[in-house]
């Protein structure tokens, strides 16, 4: 959901738009930090894949479909601050490109799509990946449930925007009832499409899932007992 | 690298608004918005006249109605929204067509229903007139964070690529008799995309690289630093200028 012009008024429009800028500011130094000078080529990629797997259409039943958000697995794959990085420049793309999502709203949609879910994504995977065993199931359970509550927290947040600075006078306890109601259904959809996804890159490319480098064992220098013949073939 | 560069709205044309310099329209664009976001709501006039403004310059930069009307339903998941407002919201009820609907819920409707569409034109304005090149050069030209700018540069060259991958993959999943049914096929599909993960960043390893190896060391030369004159700011704001005084209007003559 990219929020148009004119859904929230101008001033929190504003705060939300300096909120959006601090955050992109910090992920930029935080994201320097994680790739150095392999940050543009890098996070460009990645929100050239997060663009492109938006468009993966996923069948639920009868017709119907849906897709990836992507917050939650560009945090898990690439780190949290170069997540932050890709999915707001998708969302700045979209809006000035496409015309998804108000210009004036810019700073909602950063807010809440990525710095809302990346923070909350990673900061729970990390957290349960810390606390469960150390093994590839659980790297996908953690996040099932990272990808599931972020997509909540973050209709959340825009409610609480929506609550400052929307144009109508609506019962709010209802509407976040609502959008926290219908957005867990869109994160159940969301987690298992991330978990399934993290699951196949954590069996072809462990090293690739940042969120779980440390559970990667290091390669291991092995000789191979002496009499064996394969060593001494070379000399 | 030949097809696909210019993006799937921009017209080609050599109209007086395609000629202004980016960043000068980007900033007119966002003015513009800004101005008719906070134009008060029961000012119909104004938004009768920013929309008549916004038409101007679709008559200018010769981008066909059709053209722009197809563009706006883009929109139409907030329609949505809006149609449920009144039904929601609190307040003062009326009558009408024996329902009962809120006041101030067929106001937020009416509000977020002009200011969204008459936003969404003025962004597809912007998007038939420039070239991606151009916006991405007036976006840095606007003091844009430069890595920004350049994640957002080969987000957009690459982007026809992954989905070019992504295609290459659904052709190769269904010349195998795979068919997407339901939940069962999921795992399937996000295992193209874990695929198209490993091979998107492995492209921007080896995209690194090459850029290393031709002296890249962090930041990308400047080739044009054109510069607006003042005329072409001139122009280019005479559009946020006109709708200030519009919304001015509105706002001192209820």
């Amino acid at each position: 959901m990219h929020v148009p012009d004119g859904f929230i008024d101008a001033p929190v429009s504003v705060a939300t738009g300096v909120v959006a800028a601090a955050g992109v500011a910090v992920a930029l130094r935080g994201s320097r930090r994680e790739l150095d000078d392999r940050t543009a080529p890098l996070a460009g990629l990645v929100a050239a894949f997060v663009f492109a797997a938006q468009m993966l259409n996923f069948p639920v039943a009868a017709g119907t479909s849906g897709h990836l958000l992507g917050g939650a697995l560009a945090a898990i794959l690439v780190g949290p601050w170069t997540g932050i990085l890709c999915v707001s420049v998708v969302l700045l793309m979209q809006a000035v490109l496409f015309a998804d999502g108000g210009l004036t709203a810019l700073g909602v949609n950063i807010t809440d799509m990525a710095l809302v879910t990346v923070v909350v994504a990673y900061g729970l995977f990390r957290l349960l990946v810390k606390t469960l065993p150390r093994t590839r199931a659980s790297v996908t359970a953690a996040s099932f449930v990272a990808a599931l509550v972020s997509v909540p927290a973050s209709a959340l947040a825009f409610t609480g925007f929506y609550a400052l600075g929307g144009t109508t006078d609506v019962p709010m306890g209802t509407v976040a009832g609502a959008m926290v109601g219908v957005h867990v259904l869109i994160g159940l959809g969301e987690a298992a499409i991330t978990a399934l996804t993290v699951g196949a890159v954590v069996a072809v490319r462990p090293d690739l899932v940042y969120g779980a480098r440390d559970l990667v064992a290091p390669l291991e220098l092995r000789t191979a007992p002496a009499g064996n013949g394969t060593e001494t073939k070379a000399a | 690298m030949g097809a696909g560069h210019a993006h799937r709205l921009y017209r080609e044309g050599s109209s007086p608004v395609h000629r202004l310099p980016p960043h000068c329209k980007i900033a007119a664009t966002f003015l513009f918005v800004l101005v008719v976001v906070s134009t008060p709501r029961e000012a119909f006039a104004a938004f009768a006249g920013h929309a008549v403004l916004l038409g101007t310059v679709a008559v200018l930069a010769r981008v066909p109605a059709g053209f722009l009307l197809k563009r706006l339903l883009i929109e139409v998941p907030f329609v949505g929204f809006a149609v449920l407002l009144p039904f929601v919201a609190r307040g003062e009820q009326i009558e009408v067509l024996g329902l009962s609907l809120s006041v101030s819920g067929l106001w937020g409707a009416w509000n977020i229903l002009v200011k969204g569409t008459l936003g969404v034109a003025a962004s597809v304005l912007l998007a038939s007139t420039t070239e991606l090149r151009e916006l991405l050069l007036g976006l840095q030209r606007l003091r844009m964070p430069p890595t920004l700018v350049q994640i957002a540069s080969f987000m957009i060259r690459y982007m026809d690529v992954v989905s070019g991958e992504m295609r290459r993959m659904r052709i190769a999943r269904e010349s195998r008799g795979f068919e997407t049914r339901g939940i069962r096929q999921w795992s399937v599909l996000a295992k193209s995309a874990g695929a198209l993960f490993i091979r998107s960043y492995e492209r921007g390893e080896r995209v690194h690289l090459a850029m290393v190896s031709r002296g890249y060391a962090g930041t990308m030369p400047v080739i044009d630093a054109a510069v607006a004159s003042r005329a072409q700011w001139a122009r280019a704001c005479a559009l946020p200028a006109a709708a200030l005084g519009v919304c001015l209007m509105g706002w001192l003559v209820p």
